[in-house]
């Protein structure tokens, strides 16, 4: 059995002694009888450190891990530099509660202003926080943040992520408010039905960029469309196209927000990732989550604290608009390397790689007969493609060691990251050619 | 210290990718943005530098003793680490095909198993990111529930005044109504209070047990059925779950669903603030509305969050399970209760604690009398433990006791640290008699000093801009 009590059963036995106890029944003596666990768990036998580490790896190897990875929709396969993996691994970091006390905690503080900075530098926005859990909770909360008494609907674009759609779903069913889905066409938000159901009550519009099917939204239009319309509007955006294209600032946007998990975090079958989240100077105090800010101590000299705690549920209580008292500080710090380590070229660098690589796929792919473009707008770094055997493809692409596109509605969803090499690339492309030919 | 901006040097940077094997695809110009993001520019040396000087202002556990209350601050095992970053686990993608990865589900099965068992739960989700999520989490199943049986006028949740800020916040996110009960004097549920705002409109009860004054509230069947009977489910908040693994069961006390906090109890590092994971248990009658992924197992009653949660966190927790088991469990509770009391009882006798009995996990120390005294405040004490390399206990939590500091030693601590922490309380004890000035300046040995809070507020400065 393993085990991390340090006490030996003789200094236990001591210890009961001196605060007048004879055994460890005692502590428990408020507990009734009557459900008192008067059984052993139903556990297993606990394990040394070798055994448990075996038995863990042994469950690691069922899983595939595959050489090349082109499925992407809202988990990217970037590459991560070495350092980003090291520097939050250190025990001060990772081991560390949330930052109440600043004077034991200005390395994290600092670390989570520094990433904040990084985040309105790349979106454009004047106000980041601290991170929320993932992408989607991320537009969640944004939505939440726009609702007022008059204004309860929330839009989202049907080409958004479906687990943001449902995510921001559940959060609306939790305040008894609406969702509408506008549809889309030629896998792009349909602008005409969003000018439509624009209504009076509509509190915000959300959108993906690029969206689910890689495909850049008109973002600029939609901006006036939604301000017209009196609305706010939520932008979700990949942090790494973000370093090459328009910013949700300069497209007009209240609120940037998106999944953070390609700065720097491993695929991780879903998580830890982070959801980040800014927005403009007017509406920084209905931001949710933690907010680290500047000021000096007694002595004058710069230090970081958790700020505008006013905002939140330890002091508001039921009135709190969020009831998030945490952020993913770890995987701030993570993003934070990853988004310094790369600088503003290599992030832009890997974004067009990413984009370069995918347009190759596709054009290669393309030239097979049968193999099509399923929409005809401009992508990033993913694109979906009508094609005969679907299934058969992705056999034989895994027989190859390679994680195809994943199937969507009647098409494959691929995706290409910096990480595929060109040789890999034409490899995929002979193999999809030999089986449809 | 330098902000990491102020390190910056236009030009500098590290050589991370290579050249473009391919063409590049052109964007167009409507859609590039005007100006590159003003990230740092700075070589791999400074970066590494930069944060590990960032790290040397940091205190985690694994560095010293962490005695926050309500907050579990155990030793967060390394092996844990190192199985998390296995390829096997950290380079799979979570919509790869389901043949592919019967590892991470295995994973979730077993710590879903484990973990019922611990709890007397029928189901368990993943999903929840964060305790407080896993309270939304528990709390929607709650309104799944009475929905599905039609009986959607039930609008009121019930939330003792000791409770946790989220507890009444998540309550509102489900558009409840909060209902707030005062406690007895001990922090424990008044049955009275309870049974006067009982009725049709009941949805549930919030509660945690041992309470946030760190009492086991004994009349808790009691609790359970009262709520029951008016139609209403019980939610357990498993924040102070650390101190009954083995001994007794959420699920055996009549509660409906539960959340855990696995950075807490499960010894999963908290990194600062998160990544951690609110595990949702609950009995039979709720499974069927718990969270699912619409691209992963599709839409399902509720969603919240993308995929199957922070799965790594999972694995950490599950190592950990496995490697205390059986007997393993209930001893880490065991003595997580042992050494809160015996620290209780080394202190007792210079600060008091708020409840003259024997504790849980965890204890409130009340210093409104020894203020009255000296002038010195919690936040005095505390902030003079500072200077010891002793993190400060949670100040000012749970509301019913004024000059509250909770303390939470767990079960990871040795006697002669439990030793040393109360002779620092009793040399501050002391120290606040003949120099209460100092401590209301403390701490003197810090990285920084008292920081301006208020400035903070009043002023914002939430990023860096360059001069």
């Amino acid at each position: 059995m393993g085990s991390y009590v340090p006490s030996t059963r003789e200094e236990r036995r001591e210890m009961l002694r001196a605060i007048g106890l004879e055994d460890y029944r005692d502590l428990y003596k408020d507990v009734p009888q009557e459900m008192y666990l008067d059984r052993p768990l139903n556990l297993p036998e606990g394990m040394s450190e070798l055994e448990v580490s075996r038995a863990m790896k042994d469950m690691a190897n069922k899983n595939r891990v595959f050489s090349t990875v082109l499925r992407g929709a809202g988990a990217y396969d970037h590459y991560i530099p070495s350092v980003v993996k090291y520097i939050p691994a250190k025990e001060e970091f990772l081991t560390a509660y949330t930052p109440y006390q600043a004077e034991m905690s200005q390395g994290v503080l600092q670390s989570i202003f520094e990433y904040q900075t990084m985040i309105c530098a790349l979106t454009g926005m004047d106000v980041s926080n601290a991170s929320v859990y993932d992408g989607a909770t991320a537009a969640a909360e944004a939505a939440a943040m726009c609702r007022d008494r008059k204004r309860r609907v929330t839009l989202i674009s049907a080409a958004a992520h479906p687990d943001t759609i449902n995510t921001v779903r559940t959060y609306c069913y939790g305040t008894n408010d609406q969702l509408r889905i506008i549809p889309a066409k030629d896998g792009k938000t349909d602008m005409d039905a969003l000018k439509e159901m624009l209504t009076e009550d509509v509190a915000s519009f959300y959108v993906q960029q690029p969206n689910f099917y890689g495909q850049f939204e008109d973002a600029e239009a939609m901006a006036e469309l939604v301000h017209q319309a009196g609305a706010m509007y939520i932008m979700g955006c990949n942090p790494i196209a973000l370093a090459i294209i328009k910013t949700p600032a300069e497209c007009g946007a209240d609120i940037a927000v998106g999944e953070g998990q390609p700065l720097g975090m491993p695929l991780s079958y879903g998580g830890p990732y982070l959801g980040y989240m800014a927005t403009t100077t007017k509406h920084m105090r209905k931001l949710p989550g933690r907010i680290v800010g500047e000021t000096v101590d007694a002595k004058g000299d710069r230090a970081f604290v958790l700020s505008l705690q006013a905002r939140e549920q330890h002091i508001r209580r039921e009135k709190a608009s969020s009831n998030i008292c945490s952020n993913q500080a770890l995987c701030a710090l993570t993003a934070g390397v990853y988004m310094a380590s790369m600088g503003p070229e290599g992030m832009a660098e890997a974004a067009r790689q990413s984009m370069a690589k995918a347009h190759y796929l596709a054009s290669g792919l393309c030239a097979i007969p049968g193999v099509s473009l399923k929409y005809s707008g401009e992508y990033f770094h993913e694109f979906v493609t009508l094609m005969p055997k679907a299934d058969e493809v992705l056999a034989a692409l895994a027989d190859a060691d390679i994680l195809g596109g994943l199937p969507v509605e009647g098409g494959i969803l691929w995706c290409a990251t910096e990480k595929v090499s060109k040789d890999v690339l034409d490899k995929v492309i002979s193999i999809v050619k030999e089986v449809l030919s | 210290m330098k902000l990491i901006f102020e390190k910056s040097v236009k030009g500098r940077g590290s050589s991370i990718l290579g050249k473009c094997d391919v063409e590049y695809a052109a964007l167009p110009e409507a859609l590039a943005r005007t100006q590159a993001p003003a990230l740092p520019e700075i070589s791999e040396t400074d970066l590494s530098r930069h944060y590990t000087e960032l790290c040397h202002n940091v205190h985690g556990v694994n560095c010293g003793f962490y005695p926050l209350g309500s907050c579990t601050m155990k030793y967060n095992p390394r092996i844990d680490e190192e199985i998390a970053a296995l390829p096997g686990f950290t380079a799979v993608h979570p919509l790869a095909p389901a043949d592919t990865t019967a590892g991470c589900r295995e994973v979730l099965d077993k710590a879903g198993e484990y973990l019922c068992e611990v709890t007397g739960m029928d189901g368990m989700t993943f999903q929840p990111a964060a305790g407080a999520h896993g309270e939304f989490t528990g709390i929607l199943l709650i309104k799944k529930y009475h929905d599905s049986r039609g009986e959607a006028h039930r609008n009121k949740i019930i939330v003792p005044d000791s409770a946790h800020g989220t507890n009444p916040a998540t309550a509102a996110m489900c558009g409840y109504q909060v209902v707030n009960i005062p406690s007895a004097p001990n922090g424990c549920v008044d049955l009275e209070a309870l049974k006067a705002v009982l009725g049709d409109d009941t949805a549930g009860l919030m509660l945690t047990n041992p309470n946030t004054v760190g009492i086991f509230d004994e009349n808790i069947l009691e609790i359970t059925r009262l709520v029951h009977e008016a139609g209403g489910l019980c939610y357990y908040d498993g924040a102070n779950l650390n101190a009954i693994m083995g001994a007794v069961r959420p699920g055996d006390m009549g509660f409906d669903c539960i959340h855990m906090n696995l950075h807490k109890t499960f010894a999963t590092p908290h990194g600062g603030g998160g990544p951690g994971a609110g595990a949702v248990g609950c009995k039979a009658h709720l499974k069927e509305f718990l969270p699912t992924s619409a691209l992963m197992e599709g839409e399902g009653a509720l969603q919240m969050r993308s995929f199957a949660g922070n799965f790594l966190v999972v694995v950490k927790a599950l190592a950990y399970i496995m490697t205390l088991g059986r007997e393993g469990i209930p001893e880490a509770s065991a003595n997580a209760v042992l050494n809160a009391n015996y620290l209780m009882r080394r202190i007792q006798g210079t600060f008091e604690p708020a409840f003259d009995r024997i504790c849980m996990h965890e204890f409130v120390l009340d210093l409104s009398e020894f203020k009255k005294r000296t002038g010195v405040s919690a936040l005095d004490v505390a902030k003079s433990l500072i200077d010891y390399g002793m993190h400060p206990p949670t100040m000012y939590f749970p509301l019913i006791v004024h000059e509250a500091l909770m303390l939470e030693p767990t079960e990871t601590e040795s006697r002669e640290t439990l030793d040393w922490a109360a002779d620092i309380f009793r040399k501050l004890y002391e120290l606040a008699e003949t120099d209460p000035e100092y401590m209301h300046n403390a701490p003197h040995s810090a990285y920084i000093a008292r920081p301006d809070e208020v400035r903070a507020a009043r002023t914002p400065i939430l990023r860096y801009t360059a001069e």
